[in-house]
């Protein structure tokens, strides 16, 4: 037993992992075979299929849900109740305001940002001979964690003293000594490196937009686009008269989609700068109280809030979807 | 998280060369075919669609911004330690020097620090992570699909709108149970967290792909005696392996790309994941570039070549509406 929940060495590991596999692979033909026989009322093979993904989904998310709500009342010996007072205080106080100023400047720059560039480039490069490898290229950052992400583009930041006979290593710095600027430390100096994290999530992003704007791309009917070119339509006016009116759908669920994703990322802050500098943002707030600080409410305050912005998002982009449905 | 399943296919031709399989119905269902466009008619819309100069100008910038990056990350993993520090990335075209020492230093060092053990982490994580909760959706997607219940659709929804919980509101809670079954630290707590956190989108996904299969096909095996197990292995297992590998690949990204569960639940060195160990190092070697840059193409390069080779299950899958948030 204490092998299963202490493995060290890599045989151990891979021993431990097939175990797993071999259990719960055995344990569910096992529950498969039981509930289905002929004999058996017809609630039982419902369970059976059922009942596992069930009972996991109440005891990992809906009980912790409500167990964190309840917790963002209580104070940090998660005992006595406190009433509001860890949502005055990540409303009112001045670095939670820089906080929740930054998770606001993520959620309307990333989607917009994010969206514009991938829908111009799926136009671009639709139908050419490089679009496959064009697509590609952009779609890639996609599959890198956020970690990688983050050191790659910590990197792109890097800076060097401004002294004679050190040379830049980080290229954005570079550029700028060669247009003559001095070097600078874009992730130190608050309120820009906000944006200089800002752009590595759009980095990764666009993929995701431009992937879905083309497959809608493409799916606009020959027949309107022939239709406008006939009435001599120029490529600018078929972008902003036919395409994206065509795909209005689709750009909002990107957006939506994006700006969720947007308020939950905790990598980048957290690799980049750990939230230091005033770059914090909620998802990264949340860790920094509930674990290196061990300020559990306010951490609890913060999950719920993150919440509370999702929502709405949420809301939307289901109606956007219903209603696209209902045009078709 | 959200339908992009409103885009209807264009021409076959289309979505062939957009990468992207045809969105017909399973084997032994025909798929209307578009209108077919011939050869000259398309070579003329291409012209006419990037005659300008301007527009492939913009393409090649923006493949040039999105690229260089990661460009300049790989080059440097090459390059000596001392030229790191030294030079820009950008002066290898003009001296190159490549060595393999950052890769050795990285894999093999010392025995606390080594990326090998990491990544057999990330390995025994990874697997029962993706294998655990697509078989949970599979058998619960098929009871909403083809068991008639009351309450069904209301419980349907119910799952899917889980989907909207954020992980963080979900962890505190989960370690303190964790903790207490004396589970906290082993891979046991990793992979059951991150088989509940996959459940809600896995079965709102497969769903969506199993209302495709023609009601006809389960009634004719209904009529012929078959119990539920028999169908679901015999008639809807076979159909569904394009869906089952378009969500594996998404959650093999998502489990092995992720830092926050892996931080959370394996903050031990024996759990820790690549991930873990490459945000470690940012932050306290954040200037040993020759280590950094190794270690992140080391993290990096599974998940890019399951990527590379899989792209079009994982384009499939991105819209239908697979987007995990």
């Amino acid at each position: 037993m204490d092998l299963l929940l202490n493995a060290d060495t890599t045989a151990e590991k891979l021993l431990v992992m097939c175990v797993a596999i071999l259990l719960f692979v055995g344990v569910t033909a096992a529950v498969l075979w039981l509930v289905d026989r002929p004999s058996l009322p017809r609630w039982v093979p419902l369970v059976g299929f059922l009942g596992p993904a069930v009972a996991l989904l109440v005891f990992g998310l809906l009980y912790p849900a409500a167990r964190t709500v309840l917790g963002s009342f209580q104070a940090r010996d998660r005992q006595t109740w406190v009433g509001l007072d860890n949502y005055r205080t990540i409303l009112t106080e001045d670095g939670f305001q820089t906080v929740l100023l930054n998770t606001a400047l993520w959620v309307l720059l990333v989607p917009t940002v994010a969206t514009a560039v991938g829908l111009v480039y799926a136009v671009l490069v639709d139908r050419t001979r490089f679009e496959k490898l064009a697509k590609t290229l952009i779609f890639l950052p996609m599959a890198i964690s956020l970690v990688g992400a983050s050191i790659i583009w910590k990197f792109v930041y890097e800076f060097k003293p401004d002294q004679p006979g050190v040379r830049q290593t980080g290229l954005l710095n570079q550029l700028l000594v060669w247009l003559g600027a001095p070097p600078q430390q874009f992730l130190l100096d608050p309120p820009w490196n906000t944006f200089f994290l800002i752009a590595v999530m759009i980095w990764i992003q666009t993929g995701f937009a431009m992937t879905v704007l083309s497959a809608a791309i493409k799916a606009i009917p020959d027949d309107i686009m022939e239709a406008a070119r006939l009435d001599g339509a120029g490529a600018w006016r078929m972008f902003a008269s036919v395409t994206v009116p065509s795909i209005r759908p689709a750009i909002v669920v990107v957006i939506t989609t994006i700006a969720m994703g947007t308020l939950k990322v905790f990598d980048i802050v957290r690799t980049m700068t750990g939230g230091n500098f005033g770059t914090s943002i909620v998802a990264n707030e949340f860790y920094t109280q509930s674990f290196p600080l061990g300020q559990p409410g306010i951490g609890a305050a913060l999950a719920v809030a993150l919440f509370v912005l999702v929502v709405p998002i949420v809301l939307y982009n289901i109606r956007q979807m219903k209603l696209s449905e209902e045009q078709r | 998280m959200t339908t992009a399943a409103n885009i209807p296919p264009a021409s076959p031709e289309d979505l062939v060369e957009d990468g992207r399989p045809e969105r017909g119905g399973p084997a032994g269902t025909t798929v209307v075919p578009g209108r077919r466009r011939s050869l000259g008619e398309r070579a003329a819309r291409a012209r006419t669609k990037l005659s300008s100069p301007w527009a492939s100008l913009a393409a090649v910038v923006i493949a040039v911004l999105w690229t260089t990056p990661t460009l300049g990350l790989l080059i440097t993993s090459f390059r000596p330690e001392l030229d790191i520090r030294r030079s820009g990335w950008w002066t290898f075209f003009a001296d190159p020097s490549v060595t393999l020492a950052n890769y050795e230093e990285v894999i093999t060092g010392s025995a606390t620090s080594s990326f090998a053990a990491f990544f057999v982490n990330s390995v025994v994580i990874t697997v029962p992570a993706v294998v655990i909760p697509i078989t949970l959706a599979l058998l619960a997607a098929y009871a909403f699909a083809w068991i008639d219940f009351r309450g069904r659709s209301w419980l349907f929804v119910a799952v899917f709108a889980l989907q909207i919980v954020p992980i963080q509101i979900t962890l505190i809670p989960l370690l303190t149970q964790y903790n207490q079954w004396g589970l906290s630290g082993s891979f046991w707590a990793v992979w059951l967290s991150h088989t509940i956190f996959a459940l809600p989108l896995a079965i709102f996904l497969l769903h969506n792909f199993m209302m495709d299969i023609p009601r006809t096909l389960i009634e004719a095996a209904r009529m012929d005696g078959a119990g539920h197990v028999t169908i679901f292995f015999r008639v809807l297992l076979p159909l569904l392996v394009p869906a089952i590998a378009s969500f594996a690949i998404f959650q093999f990204l998502w489990v092995w790309n992720d830092l926050l569960v892996g931080l959370t639940f394996g903050s031990n060195l024996n759990v820790a994941p690549l991930t873990v160990r490459l945000g470690e190092l940012a932050g306290t070697r954040g200037s040993e570039w020759h280590l950094l840059s190794a270690g992140a193409f080391v993290s990096m390069v599974v998940p890019m070549v399951v990527f590379l080779a899989l792209q079009r299950y994982f384009v499939r899958g991105l819209l239908a509406g697979g987007v995990k948030g």
